[in-house]
């Protein structure tokens, strides 16, 4: 039997990563679940133990029951019947299967019926899905929404609607509208507070929604009359089955058929407030933002994986002058950078995953006052909390333009059978294209990221990487170039910044974000080499890559002065 | 309504659909080293429709019933991870050699001491032998009605079961009371996959074997009955000997041959409408399609 997790020993290589074993004790809380669910570890190898097997079960899901369904999801789409979604039944018999398996609500608390598993197998379960079909990945990934309402909901709103995520119903992050995409501040949706039925009402429509007929919908909406920011939203929890909301249009899309996106009108539509009052964009959907990027980088990745696959398998059948492409030093070029991306965009998937693990169980210690965190701890908190910011618009950036090279190359080595519709790589190529755009474009997260360049964090990082790298004899050459790069990279920055000019740093920003990202990807493609040396050869291989953009980059700025914009406007 | 008891015959068979060059030995037997052991595939169907009956009637329980050597207790402990409840696992010398007579004597006479039951279901047969007739025998030996060849369990109540049969040439769909035995054909709908919550709640479900030779924490066992998993040999199951292994197995192998298949006849044609359109007459003319 095919399984998505079994053959591919990466997945397992990050999973036992060395921070691995203190993520999951801070996540167990000592095991404090041991004699309550008889499905709790008892202790650190239990835990361990069981985050093998059930990825193992998902890795098997994926590859007998998703992967299959793929082609046919991605034809029929979905449709709508009665001002709601008709699912294809692909994705109904999809959905299924997981429910079967009790693997939503992966990360939730075992009290509300979850697995309590951390955030690393819930990212690694996202990215097999988006290898076995990157549509009907977002289902998976929508599971954040629950995540939101286990992190900033009453205990009241958890009790009702976390074990209903866990049951396998579906969510959805309702917040873009016609002129609210990237600009979220302004959202009109009108929420109304009706004080002698104390209760909330929605009305208005939303647009682009990815499952929008969800039964528990998250829906942002202006809640402070007369106010125009973000200060004036609030966040509320719809359920379908109040029968106030319809959907008026699915959207027909380049890619991600599997996945509906839907135009919606809420008509006095019963809500449930979440958290406090004008704290919805500011505070919870920033939060929600920045998990559904993490759950893009695993998309991305996990697209990446099945197009090079495509890739590998097609260049080893396919014979041109008497030899498979293979062999030919164009095609294996091609192939190794492809890999050599593959393993970098991975490595930074799952650091960020556990930079984010690592706040987040801080933080919810913290907050639920469960007991004071030492000082070790509190300064851990704050690390990792840097961190986490930092990296995850720099994964979301660099894994999603990875995922479209890789597609793009592996539909380039199918020749002109890879723009027939009759290889999978033609598919995957149009579900990649959506991962630079959606959860906030390429653009975006360079305005994110350029943080980490500015205020040093990117910087510290790599230090740290290099002094894993200090004491390995057979990679000092390695070294010494990646701190050559570094130097580049901090003169780099210099430049850009000592015309004084912020819209000169935001033009410069992507290239110093790239810059850093080689820099970074490149130390941890050479430090997962000392713990498994079958990454040797995709560390050295992006690293030449790396040093040649970025010396380009680093060319580029050195070239450049404010006044140049002016040739642009 | 209460659920039903349900017991499902699983074999552990040597998987012989991807068949290396190493799978058959000098002599003509099995190498059963080369081909890894696994769940027989239509006794996965038939869990499947278990499981089924059990999410309609949850009040239903499962047992899984094996026979085979010691490491079957995988067979259990795979359906304690789709959402069986428990499992026994039928071993013993004794029982070496058992052809389909001596086999659903000894299955039978163990449904017997788990004694009160409803529904029986079994794969229609097992990959290694293909014979169809341990789950047919098995419902002789217990005097009960036997529905073979089922594909979709169509309605269930308190009073009698609705079955679709797969046929040869069509189906046909009948109607029997309880207690009965099921034989649930390949074209039944696939089990579903392991349950992650089942997965590690029994994980360390073992026999106890199994408990001395890894030698884990016994206090485990004490505190989580349902970790153990029954074991019983021919004792235990109140058998007469003489019906066991092989001196209750009348088949005789005398003797086993390779056979090479070869292409006798060819013929080639190319993809144009007229070549196909005769290959077409001629397949439908041998009754092949």
């Amino acid at each position: 039997m095919a399984n998505f997790y079994n053959d591919n020993s990466d997945l397992q290589f990050h999973l036992t990563h060395p921070l691995m074993n203190r993520i999951i004790e801070l996540r167990e809380r000592g095991f404090a679940d041991k004699n309550k669910f008889d499905y709790a570890p008892s202790n650190l190898d239990d835990a361990i133990d069981s985050y093998q097997k059930v990825m193992e079960l998902c890795g098997e899901i994926c590859a007998d029951v998703i992967a299959p369904n793929a082609e046919a999801n991605d034809i029929e789409g979905h449709s709508i019947e009665n001002d709601h979604l008709k699912y294809n039944s692909h994705t109904l018999e999809n959905y299924e299967a997981l429910r079967k398996a009790s693997v939503w609500g992966i990360t939730l608390p075992r009290k509300y019926n979850g697995l309590n598993f951390s955030n690393v197998p819930y990212i690694m379960v996202g990215e097999m899905i988006s290898r076995a079909d990157g549509g009907f990945a977002n289902f998976w990934g929508l599971q954040d929404c629950a995540e939101t309402i286990n992190e900033f909901a009453s205990e009241e709103l958890k009790q009702e609607f976390l074990p209903l995520a866990a049951q396998g119903k579906s969510l959805a992050m309702v917040l873009t509208e016609p002129d609210a995409g990237s600009d979220l501040q302004s959202v009109q949706l009108k929420a109304r507070y009706d004080a002698d039925k104390n209760q909330w009402f929605l009305n208005g429509v939303k647009r682009f929604i990815t499952n929008g007929d969800a039964d528990i919908q998250l829906v942002l909406a202006r809640s402070e009359e007369g106010t125009g920011d973000g200060r004036g939203l609030s966040l509320f929890i719809y359920e379908k089955d109040k029968h106030c909301q319809i959907v008026r249009r699915v959207e027909n899309k380049l890619g991600i058929h599997g996945s509906p996106t839907c135009e919606l009108v809420y008509k006095d539509a019963p809500a449930r407030l979440l958290g406090d009052r004008k704290m919805g964009l500011i505070k919870y959907v920033m939060s929600l933002m920045y998990c559904a990027r993490l759950g893009v980088g695993g998309q991305s990745v996990g697209i990446a994986e099945a197009a090079y696959r495509e890739a590998i398998k097609y260049a080893n059948e396919r014979e041109q002058f008497k030899s498979p492409i293979i062999k030919f030093p164009a095609v294996y070029q091609l192939l190794g950078n492809m890999n050599a991306k593959l393993k970098g965009m991975r490595s930074l998937l799952y650091e960020t995953a556990r930079f984010v693990d690592m706040s987040k169980l801080l933080q919810e210690i913290q907050n639920n006052k469960e007991r004071t965190l030492t000082s070790d701890e509190r300064a851990d908190l704050k690390y990792y909390k840097k961190m986490a910011d930092a990296f995850t618009p720099l994964l979301k950036l660099f894994s999603s333009e990875w995922c479209n090279q890789i597609a793009y190359d592996a539909l380039q080595i199918h020749g002109g059978s890879g723009y027939m519709k009759d290889f999978p790589i033609e598919r995957i190529t149009r579900d990649a294209r959506i991962t630079t755009i959606y959860e906030g474009t390429s653009q975006l997260q360079v305005v994110a990221a350029i943080k980490g360049v500015t205020t040093g964090i990117f910087s510290q990082r790599m230090a740290e990487l290099d002094s894993m790298m200090a004491n390995n004899e057979n990679l000092q050459q390695q070294r010494n170039l990646l701190l050559q790069m570094t130097n580049d990279y901090e003169n780099a920055i210099k430049t850009v910044e000592s015309f004084k000019c912020q819209e000169y740093i935001d033009f410069q920003a992507r290239n110093l974000v790239e810059m850093a990202g080689n820099i970074i990807v490149s130390y941890l493609l050479f430090t997962d080499s000392i713990r498994n040396d079958k990454f040797l050869n995709n560390a050295n291989i992006f690293l030449n890559l790396a040093i040649a953009e970025n010396a380009m980059k680093f060319k580029y700025i050195n070239n450049g002065n404010p006044n140049d914009l002016d040739w642009y406007k | 309504m209460k659920g039903f008891k349900i017991i499902v015959l699983a074999k552990q068979v040597p998987d012989t659909r991807n068949v290396s060059k190493d799978a058959m030995k000098e002599d003509g037997t099995m190498n059963r080293a080369a081909l890894p052991a696994i769940f027989n595939p239509e006794d996965l169907n038939a869990l499947e429709q278990a499981l089924r009956i059990k999410d309609k009637y949850p009040q239903s329980t499962i047992t899984i019933l094996t026979m085979g050597l010691p490491k079957a207790a995988d067979i259990v402990r795979e359906g304690l991870f789709r959402g069986a409840d428990n499992g026994v696992l039928l071993t013993d010398r004794k029982l070496g050699g058992s052809d389909t007579l001596a086999t659903s004597y000894a299955i039978s006479q163990a449904i017997k001491t788990i004694g009160n039951f409803d529904i029986i279901l079994c794969g229609r047969q097992a990959i290694d032998g293909d014979t169809a007739q341990v789950g047919p025998q098995a419902a002789e030996k217990l005097n009960i009605p036997q529905v073979t060849y089922a594909e979709q369990i169509i309605d269930i109540n308190e009073k009698n079961i609705t079955i679709r049969r797969r046929l040869e040439h069509g189906v046909e769909t009948i109607c029997s009371s309880f207690p009965l035995l099921i034989t649930v054909h390949g074209s039944a709908a696939p089990c579903r996959s392991r349950n992650a919550k089942l997965t590690m709640k029994y994980k360390y479900a073992k026999t106890p074997d199994e408990i001395v030779q890894t030698g884990v924490d016994a206090e485990l066992y004490k505190n989580k009955p349902y970790l153990n998993i029954k074991v019983w040999s021919a004792d235990d199951i109140n058998a007469d000997e003489q019906r066991l292994g092989l001196s209750g197995s009348p088949t005789k192998v005398k003797k086993i041959e390779m056979v090479v298949l070869q292409t006798k006849e060819s013929k080639k044609l190319s993809s144009n409408d007229s070549d196909i359109k005769m290959l077409m007459g001629e397949l439908s003319e041998k009754h092949v399609i």
